[in-house]
């Protein structure tokens, strides 16, 4: 369907990524949003409680990022878009109820701005070291979908992607901006709403009595059925049947943890998104993603003026990683360069993936700042060796 | 004279509240004698004498022994997590505004890693239910030490005795700012249902902690002999006290319990305070969230 007109800031804007990220929420048809102030995150919800109560959104800032969490996944059940925004440490404390969202499936989005971490780190300043923790940051095994812009108008299309891509799979999605690309202010397009594609909810035509809220689709996705609907539904944390009632047994874990796996793992190739670029006859392919991307391409500049052949893979969806798409690459180049925002996150997964048949070369930096292109460029040369 | 399952399965489903429980999940967890299904029974008959739209009501409960309640209720239903149920009950609320939505849980989970969602729900008046088994325990976990231990009260993290000063709900939810305010034990069965039937048709933040005893934990480390020996202990040693000043309805270990209702006022509830507020400062620009909640259809 077409995006609702009123959450829809149709024209061009001068805007930060933070704002963006709202205005986005808001024309993907996001009409609910719980959070708790955190830096470099909260002007994205301060630009929603500013706007939505003329669109029929209701903002409410909660107690802490616990209840934050566990409020949009209440809401969600109402067949509203929901929305939380938080940043590392308010991402930590998210874990709890994010392992809620994908095992009762709710579609909703988790924003993380990052900043320089562990703990209380550096709250104004960038970094890319939750990576991981959009991985693995709950218990137990489970797969989500994780998107990371690299400027303020991706802020607002990908965050559209996002809520579609959440009501598609029925997962939480993870937003992975950094505060670079929250606080840099550049022109963001918005375009009409009838250009603006949304996926709704999919709520089950089947009446109350042959509903089965956990019994999945051909895609391994169960249908849904809204709170206030005569559906009486049970869902719950626990380890459950189709329809939705606890069952304390290895075999219905053996039912259910595969499926909530593979209904990511095997839609892969319609989740994944990058960027790629000249990696046809490249010797080096840069692997990168976020605010990180844009610093690279000066240092991709400097090495192709050295003679080198240099591919990019700029990650969009990050998560479900394209693990087929870096084996087959790595068979035909010398070396991945991968630069990020930490000391070895996504690196592991390039590694991984190139199987000792290409190097991988890790570019850090500790968080805090951007990398030095310089430093990038001095990486690429030495893998083109 | 011996009975067949099937027999037995007939007789449940003729019980006058067997329409608001799933009955194809009976027979519960619960132990022999625990108090926490009797308290069940008498929201599923509340439910009914409010004339409750059963397809308009949610129920939120958060982990524990109280927390499977949710499960057992034919209602939408939401088992959450551990402390999370207030929380998670006040999405569900804001996202649909029309709903009657209850939490009910345990006191473990409410209070303890719960204790900072209890008190805003409170101070911010959301239009929540909340019904508190309290059996002074952690009874799924098995009955360690709880913030409503009563002094000197053993549990199996204090086997020399409780001697931290536990919380007086009712004082908490009060002084936080709940309009409406109970308390009963779980055998005043009539008076309990009459509360909650009550609470049903008030707004805003509504608190109700019913006294319930864990037989198999509670009961057996303090040597109080049968869950049901417990039961007429406490319903025994209740006091009823309507508008008692909830500061001093603290309970100690076995003896007196102030029973009754403590506060009863009207106040708008968040959502109503929200939307006047609104509509005040914002005038026409203003449009609420519809009570079908805020999603988006054709
Ligand atoms: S452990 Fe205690 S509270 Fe839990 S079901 Fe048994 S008696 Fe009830």
């Amino acid at each position: 369907m077409k995006a609702d007109p009123a959450g829809v800031l149709t024209g061009a804007h001068y805007l930060d990524g933070d704002f963006a990220c709202g205005e986005g929420a808001m024309a993907a048809g996001c009409r609910f949003t719980a959070g708790y102030p955190i830096t470099p995150s909260t002007e994205v919800v301060e630009r929603i409680s500013r706007r939505f109560p003329m669109m029929g959104g209701t903002f409410i800032q909660m107690e802490d990022e616990l209840a934050s969490m566990a409020a949009v996944v209440g809401a969600s059940w109402t067949g509203t878009k929901c929305l939380t925004v938080t940043s590392g440490p308010g991402f930590s404390l998210m874990m709890e109820n994010i392992g809620l969202g994908a095992m009762m499936e709710t579609p909703l989005v988790v924003v993380n701005v990052q900043r320089g971490g562990p703990s209380t780190g550096l709250p104004t300043m960038t970094g890319q070291a939750d990576m991981m923790q959009a991985r693995w940051g709950s218990h137990g095994d489970y797969r989500l979908i994780a998107l990371s812009p690299q400027s303020p108008q991706e802020s607002f299309d990908l965050m559209i992607d996002a809520f579609n891509l959440s009501e598609e799979y029925r997962v939480p999605v993870l937003f992975m901006m950094d505060e670079c690309v929250g606080h840099m202010t550049e022109k963001v397009v918005i375009p009409p709403a009838d250009e603006i594609e949304i996926v709704p909810r999919k709520l089950t035509d089947k009446p109350p009595g042959e509903f089965l809220p956990y019994k999945a689709n051909g895609n391994g996705v169960p249908e849904f059925a809204r709170a206030g609907d005569g559906y009486r539904f049970h869902t719950t944390g626990l380890t459950h049947d189709e329809r939705g009632y606890p069952v304390m047994s290895a075999e219905c874990q053996e039912e259910l943890i595969p499926r909530l796996i593979n209904k990511i793992t095997d839609n892969v190739d319609k989740i994944s998104r990058f960027d790629e670029e000249n990696t046809d006859g490249a010797d080096v392919v840069l692997v990168t993603y976020g605010i990180t991307a844009r610093v690279a391409r000066m240092g991709i500049d400097m090495a192709r003026k050295k003679g080198v052949k240099v591919g990019v893979i700029r990650l969009i969806v990050v998560w479900p990683f394209p693990e087929q798409h870096i084996r087959d690459l790595a068979s035909k180049i010398k070396a991945f360069v991968v630069p990020e925002i930490n000391l070895g996150q996504m690196v592991l997964e390039v590694e991984r993936c190139a199987g000792g048949k290409a190097e991988t070369i890790l570019v850090p930096h500790a968080g805090g700042g951007v990398h030095n292109p310089q430093d990038i460029c001095d990486a690429i040369l030495r893998a083109a060796k | 004279m011996s009975v067949t399952i099937e027999e037995v399965e007939a007789a449940a489903q003729k019980h006058p509240v067997a329409p608001y429980l799933r009955m194809d999940r009976m027979p519960h967890i619960w132990c022999p004698t625990c108090g926490i299904g009797t308290v069940m029974k008498c929201y599923a008959q509340a439910l009914e004498e409010a004339d409750v739209d059963m397809d308009k009501a949610a129920i939120v409960s958060g982990i524990g022994c109280t927390g499977r309640v949710a499960g057992y209720m034919n209602l939408d239903a939401f088992h959450s997590t551990h402390g999370r149920a207030i929380p998670f009950a006040t999405g569900v609320k804001l996202g649909r505004p029309e709903l009657l939505v209850t939490v009910f849980s345990g006191d473990g989970d409410l209070s303890g890693i719960g204790g900072n969602h209890f008190i805003h729900a409170a101070r911010r008046n959301m239009d929540l239910l909340v019904i508190l088994v309290n059996n002074f325990i952690y009874g799924m976990t098995g009955g360690q030490n709880a913030p409503t231990t009563p002094l000197t009260a053993k549990s199996s993290t204090m086997p020399f005795g409780n001697f931290e000063e536990p919380f007086n709900l009712p004082h908490l939810a009060a002084s936080c700012g709940a309009v409406y305010v109970a308390r009963w034990t779980c055998l005043h069965t009539r008076r309990l249902t009459k509360s909650f039937q009550e609470a049903i048709d008030r707004r805003g933040f509504r608190f109700i902690e019913v006294i319930a005893p864990c037989s198999t934990l509670y009961a057996r480390l303090n040597r109080l002999g049968s869950g049901f020996d417990l039961m007429r202990f406490y319903h025994d040693s209740a006091e009823i006290k309507h508008g008692a000043d909830p500061k001093e309805v603290g309970i100690d270990f076995q003896d007196k319990i102030i029973c009754g209702k403590f506060i009863d006022e009207d106040r708008p509830a968040m959502h109503e305070r929200m939307d006047a507020h609104y509509k005040k400062v914002l005038g026409d620009k203003y449009v609420p969230m519809p009570p079908e909640g805020g999603w988006l259809h054709e």
